[in-house]
């Protein structure tokens, strides 16, 4: 499919972590800012070089302020899997767009980049020299120039095969470097107050990202726990709503996350994590209450809905119910007495959320959760499906040899009528995830079946 | 908790319905929040607001300077959304209740933060 030629095209450099996560990011954020993605390549697999259409360098700047998966964005002038090619290339660019960039009162920098290989520096001084062709006409400046130019060399992904040649050598001006840095600055090792499966950082930005997190939208997450998705939406300008069903966390009482640290101290609560990252004036309010049984009025208000349900691995999945039961571990406190431990089967959590979010979500606005999956059963019709809900995305992340989390993205497209409610029912979709209620027993099932198998042996 | 968040809080206790909204407000200790003035923000709420809920709640805490409704062109209008941004944002209940208007359940409001767990025989089916 041939590009419309009024669009330019750009070479996004991306991080080789997450990687079938980042496409979904990139589509979203470009649809976020007016952009629809458009390129010619088929698929990007594990390559870090995107050759992509972006209609405006403002809108490849917009791009840039989001991402948490893109290293770099260029304005791609030139690229050819040979030196030849790439100068064959950089020739048909055309001089009227360049010419801005190199007029004499400019100052420049060509810059080197390879991939999987290491260049010594008169290598690179001579691939500098071999662009001479191009009509720069400014000054160099390497400390602070104004235009910035990069050759980027692609020598492919293994470390242990180098080759002679680079697969494709790109040239470009770039233009921006994407938000990486907050996934040090946003780290949970230096939170003030964390919980037993408080989400890495990087992924709350990509979450938030994935649900098209903008400025002033009001973002809820029903499974709060220490609020991580929620210091992701607020740095991304939204107002922030969370409940949870557990007291104590909502509260931040009770036993440290921490390893050398007993108890929780005075600053550690939700609203004191939005506090250490200046994001204070985007906390609404949280509520402990049961995600199942949801005390919002009737109306859509929410534009995006961002969280990560519990597993029943590390946190228990629970729900109010009718049964005496109190699970060991839970601290006694009276007023955080959860009146159930009925054990919420996950399908019927997956249906609540669904429901839940059809419900209150405004027209477009996005569901963002995390769906565990016992990976030898897995199939595509179980992921979740209800009627005013279309499937965005759904992005693998393995967590041990037979268990995977996928991050499914679904937007809202058509009003919640009451019927809604059951068509589920209808749908083949509800009964293979009925399977996944024993979640837990699963994800232990291999542990439990080495043991016995250790055990047998040793008797051998 | 904020009004804003007031105002879209309903009681789910069973068979209570849209009956358990809006949830009556009685507050021992309220504390006003500065919080930095954000007019996209404020206009963006006002569509949401269910009004009578609203004044309700303001006239509980004898707020006074509360708008009765939403003026022509308030999107622009920077004193009535400064107004509204103080009522719904910057009021913090701290110690307090919420009460069913139906069935008369209190939730309790402790250090900010409702507590809208039922008990086991409020969930009983």
């Amino acid at each position: 499919m041939a590009l419309p030629s009024s669009l330019n095209r750009y070479l996004l450099l991306m991080a080789q972590e997450h990687l079938e996560f980042r496409l979904p990011e990139i589509k979203s954020l470009l649809s976020l800012f007016g952009g629809q993605f458009t390129s010619s390549q088929e698929t990007y697999g594990k390559s870090p070089f995107w050759i992509l259409s972006i209609p405006s360098e403002d809108i490849a700047r917009n791009l840039m302020k989001r991402t948490v998966c893109a290293k770099s964005i260029f304005e791609l002038w030139g690229h050819g899997k040979s030196p030849e090619e790439l100068y064959s290339s950089l020739k048909n660019y055309p001089v009227e767009k360049m010419a801005p960039f190199l007029h004499s009162d400019s100052t420049y920098k060509i810059k080197i980049l390879t991939f999987n290989k290491t260049l010594t520096q008169e290598e690179k001084v001579k691939r500098i020299d071999a662009l001479e062709f191009l009509p720069f006409e400014g000054k160099v400046n390497l400390k602070k120039p104004q235009h910035i130019f990069s050759v980027l060399e692609d020598y492919g992904l293994d470390p242990n095969c180098i080759p002679e040649n680079p697969h494709n050598i790109y040239f470009g001006r770039w233009i921006a470097d994407g938000q990486r840095e907050l996934i040090q600055s946003y780290s949970v090792k230096k939170r003030h107050f964390i919980g037993n499966t408080s989400m890495d950082a990087g992924l709350s930005l990509i979450m938030a990202n994935h649900g098209k997190v903008k400025e002033n939208d009001i973002v809820f997450d029903p499974f709060v726990g220490t609020g991580g998705l929620l210091i992701a939406s607020a740095h991304f300008g939204a107002y922030v709503y969370g409940t949870d069903i557990d007291y104590n966390t909502v509260h931040g009482l009770g036993k440290a996350s921490r390893k050398n640290q007993k108890w929780r101290g005075p600053d550690e609560n939700i609203r004191a994590n939005l506090r250490q990252y200046g994001l204070e004036k985007y906390y609404l309010d949280v509520l402990v209450s049961d995600a199942s049984k949801p005390s919002w009025r009737k109306g859509t208000y929410f534009d995006v809905i961002i969280t990560d349900p519990p597993y029943g691995i590390r946190e228990s999945t629970r729900r109010t119910g009718s049964q005496k039961e109190i699970p060991k571990g839970i601290e006694k406190c009276p007023e955080s007495h959860v009146p159930v431990s009925l054990s919420y089967h996950l399908s019927d959590m997956f249906f609540d959320l669904l429901n839940f979010a059809a419900e209150t979500l405004i027209l477009g606005g996005r569901l963002v959760y995390w769906l565990p999956v016992y990976t030898p059963e897995y199939t595509e019709e179980m992921v979740p499906w209800h009627p005013c809900l279309k499937l965005i995305s759904n992005c693998e992340q393995k967590l041990s040899s037979h268990t995977s989390r996928r991050l499914i993205t679904m937007e809202k497209v058509k009003e919640f009528e009451n019927r809604d409610q059951y068509s589920h029912l209808l749908s083949d979709h509800f009964l293979p995830y009925q399977g996944h209620n024993s979640f837990r027993e699963k994800y232990f099932s291999g542990i439990t079946k080495r043991i016995a198998k250790e055990e047998k042996s040793s008797q051998e | 908790m904020k009004l804003l968040t007031h105002n879209l809080l309903s009681s789910h206790v069973r068979g209570v319905g849209t009956r358990g909204f809006p949830l009556r407000l009685q507050a021992t200790e309220v504390r006003i929040n500065p919080v930095e003035f954000n007019p996209d923000f404020v206009a963006r709420m006002i569509p949401k607001v269910e009004w009578a809920a609203l004044l309700e709640a303001a006239d509980t805490l004898h707020l006074v300077e509360v708008p009765k409704e939403p003026i022509q062109g308030y999107e622009q209008d920077e004193t009535f959304l400064r107004k509204m941004h103080h009522v719904l944002l910057e009021v913090d209940v701290l110690e307090g209740t919420l009460q069913c208007p139906e069935s008369g359940r209190l939730f309790p409001i402790s250090r900010g933060i409702p507590n809208m767990l039922l008990t086991d025989e409020e969930t009983k089916t």
